[in-house]
């Protein structure tokens, strides 16, 4: 018998049990089943990606201004380039296009602000976005003093159009939905019954219903010669309606939030501003957040609906575009490229949502 | 209520019905005083409204709208178009959110008679056509007998085309579609030997067949689909001067009238030249307007000829033949009264 006086020294582990290999014998090829199911989805795979791949960039046209640049062969994006600034901005007019710019380059850069945790006076920049800088994009978009032109909100179009509707739903929505779940919490009666039928008539209703009567019922019961501007009317609309969804979700929070944690302040003797305030909703909108970004992302698709009315939003300036005699026959261009915008949109929300969540991560989480 | 208070009440009301009526009536001046003539159009209808490159509509239900502008203001470009859905145009129209309606619709009884509006006259005489492969062989829609059709669901094409092929003793088998983007699709497809719409559209879906020549459109037109502008009811002087912008249009081509000789014919001897462009007499008194109206209309926008040539006939992709939109001279049902 021998014995060993000295440690065996660590070896690396077994090549079979390590690194890409190793992964995928035990992921993709850890038996004939596994094996056949792995090499039947990259077969089709193969079968889906080639062509679309084919399509859109191999045999894609990228170069030109006009409809002879395009092959017909793959996908002709010189039609997506040729609109882009009408995609875009709408019929903005082009001159004035520096305005809207200026608008989002502002809000892009306080959102950042907001996103990134080492910056100081967090308080005063979120009070800027929420009450500043609606005021100063209305200057600046719609202009009429300080010597900008006047841009009526019927030539505003595409992305900006998109974004414009997404934000103003958002910033109005949250507040109002909060406001609606206390409420329907509320022990006053006539507040809680308010409240119930709020949320039970707007959630009740199609959103299409709602500007489809905003645009052609409204009209008719107005005097004459008064009328709301469309998209005055689209702001109302999807305000109130996302509020109800909103209200709903928030109200989910409110429920999770032990019944103890307001008691335990009301002891305190807090009032009910600073409970609700500083107690129960810091938690429960914390909780909620993928509802809420989930609401959000609805809303940001739900804009396109706006075309009933005869607003154009990205989708409907594409699809505008799409009847135009010199470009008829790139539906799917116009599509794909409406898609991947909104696409790059929703991720970020997602993205930004899911950043929030580890970053308020108190260990609630299970 | 006292017998007294009705009367005053009556009396009130009267007032405010007539105030109304007095303050719709005045469609002109509302132009005047907002300086642009306000439009409902198609959003997107490949020749007669549709967005370019450059933000500009463009089409022939456009250029109505154009004429309208070079008639009362002066400037053909003065017109802020209002894209509506085929619901809300009427409820457009009636609530004044536009003046006029140009907007492919088609000028029927009922639209006439029931909901408030007038229909001015007609800028496109439309109607349903079939749309077949050349290389099918087909020169006449009778011998379509046996064939699949393409048509789109829930509008008349559907069951004009089920009355024609029953009237002609025929068969056929539909094949229905949601939008003309699909049913191009489905006949390109060979899904179909035929694709049935209104004349106007074929031409603009013929366009995105990868070969557009590889179809072709036949003669038959199997429906009255009459396209042209419409106006509010109640107000007279507005309603003649949507009217006559197009008859102008009408007589500017019959006259031979151009957009670019307009200003040499200025000087013609013929009566009936020196009439219209308001040489001779003032024509345009009548509706409120300055003698040279139809000379701005014609100097702005062009002739009927030269607007269809432009936005659907031979200067555009669709190459639509003049058929029943040729003047009544040459063959066509297009007819304009005289100016005089």
């Amino acid at each position: 018998m021998t014995i060993q006086h000295k440690m065996i020294e660590a070896r690396p582990a077994p090549k079979n049990t390590v690194g890409p290999v190793a992964w995928l014998r035990a992921n993709l090829f850890s038996g004939p089943v596994n094996s056949f199911f792995t090499l039947l989805g990259l077969y089709l795979l193969y079968l889906l990606l080639t062509p679309t791949i084919q399509w859109a960039f191999i045999n894609a046209d990228w170069i030109g201004t006009t409809r002879d640049d395009c092959s017909r062969e793959g996908a002709c994006w010189v039609f997506v380039s040729a609109r882009f600034t009408q995609f875009i901005y709408g019929l903005y007019p082009r001159g004035e296009i520096w305005r809207v710019e200026v608008t989002f380059v502002t809000f892009a850069a306080l959102i950042a602000w907001l996103a990134i945790p080492r910056l100081p006076f967090k308080r005063w920049v979120a009070l800027a976005v929420l009450v500043v800088f609606p005021i100063f994009a209305y200057f600046m978009l719609y202009g009429g003093h300080f010597g900008l032109p006047v841009v009526e909100t019927h030539r505003w179009g595409g992305l900006m159009l998109t974004l414009v509707l997404a934000v103003v739903g958002m910033v109005g929505a949250l507040p109002i939905g909060i406001l609606l779940a206390l409420g329907r919490r509320s022990q006053m009666p006539i507040v809680k019954s308010f409240c119930v039928v709020f949320i039970e008539f707007w959630r009740g209703v199609p959103l299409i219903t709602v500007l489809f009567m905003a645009s052609v019922m409204l009209p008719l019961f107005m005097p004459t010669g008064v009328s709301v501007d469309r998209l005055i009317r689209a702001f109302i609309g999807i305000t109130l309606f996302q509020s109800a969804y909103m209200a709903e979700v928030i109200r989910g929070g409110l429920q999770a939030i032990p019944r103890g944690q307001e008691e335990a302040a009301a002891a305190l003797g807090m009032s009910y501003w600073m409970r609700m305030g500083l107690i129960v909703l810091p938690q429960a909108l914390k909780m909620m957040i993928p509802g809420i970004v989930n609401t959000f992302i609805s809303l940001f698709k739900d804009t396109t609906l706006v075309m009933i009315i005869g607003l154009f939003d990205l989708l409907g300036i594409v699809q505008a575009a799409l009847s135009d005699s010199r470009w008829l026959g790139f539906s799917l261009e116009g599509y794909v490229f409406a898609a991947f915008m909104f696409w790059i949109f929703c991720f970020s929300m997602s993205r930004y949502s899911q950043y929030l969540e580890r970053k308020l991560h108190t260990g609630h989480k299970r | 209520m006292t017998h007294h208070d009705r009367l005053a009440w009556l009396a009130s009301s009267a007032l405010l019905l007539g105030g109304i009526g007095l303050a719709q009536a005045a469609t002109l001046d509302d132009v005047r005083e907002q300086d642009q003539v306000r439009c409902g159009v198609n959003a997107a209808q490949p020749g007669f409204s549709a967005l370019d490159d450059e933000d500009n509509y463009r089409g022939l239900d456009t250029d109505v709208c154009r004429a309208i502008a070079a008639a009362v203001l002066g400037d053909a470009e003065k017109v802020h178009f209002v894209p509506l859905n085929s619901v809300e145009r009427f409820t457009a129209l009636q609530s004044s959110e536009v003046d006029v309606l140009s907007r492919t619709t088609t000028w029927t009884s009922s639209r006439d008679t029931t909901l408030g509006v007038n229909f001015t006259g007609v800028s496109y005489y439309d109607g349903q056509a079939f749309l077949v492969a050349s290389d099918l062989g087909v020169a006449s829609a009778t011998e379509l007998d046996g064939a699949a059709v393409c048509t789109q669901s829930g509008t008349t094409s559907e069951l004009n085309l089920a009355d024609y092929f029953r009237a002609n003793g025929m068969e056929y088998e539909p094949v229905v579609f949601d939008s003309p983007e699909q049913s191009i699709a489905g006949f390109e497809a060979g899904r179909c030997d035929v694709l049935s719409s209104d004349a106007s559209q074929l031409y603009a879906q013929r366009m995105q067949l990868a070969d557009p020549d590889s179809a072709m459109v036949l003669p038959e037109v199997i429906s009255k689909e009459p396209l042209g502008p419409a106006v509010r009811q109640g107000d007279d002087q507005w309603f003649n001067i949507v009217k006559w912008s197009l008859f102008a249009m009408l007589n500017a081509e019959e006259l031979g009238i151009t957009q670019a000789n307009v200003d040499e014919m200025l000087e013609s001897d013929n009566p009936d030249i020196a009439r219209l462009l308001g040489r001779d007499g003032n024509y345009g008194e009548g509706m409120g307007l300055t003698a040279d109206w139809a000379y701005r209309i014609v100097k702005q926008v062009g002739n009927y000829g030269e607007m269809f040539e432009r936005n659907v006939g031979a200067g555009s992709d669709f190459n639509i033949a003049r058929g029943q939109n040729a003047l009544w001279t040459e063959g066509g049902l297009h007819y304009a009264p005289p100016v005089r």
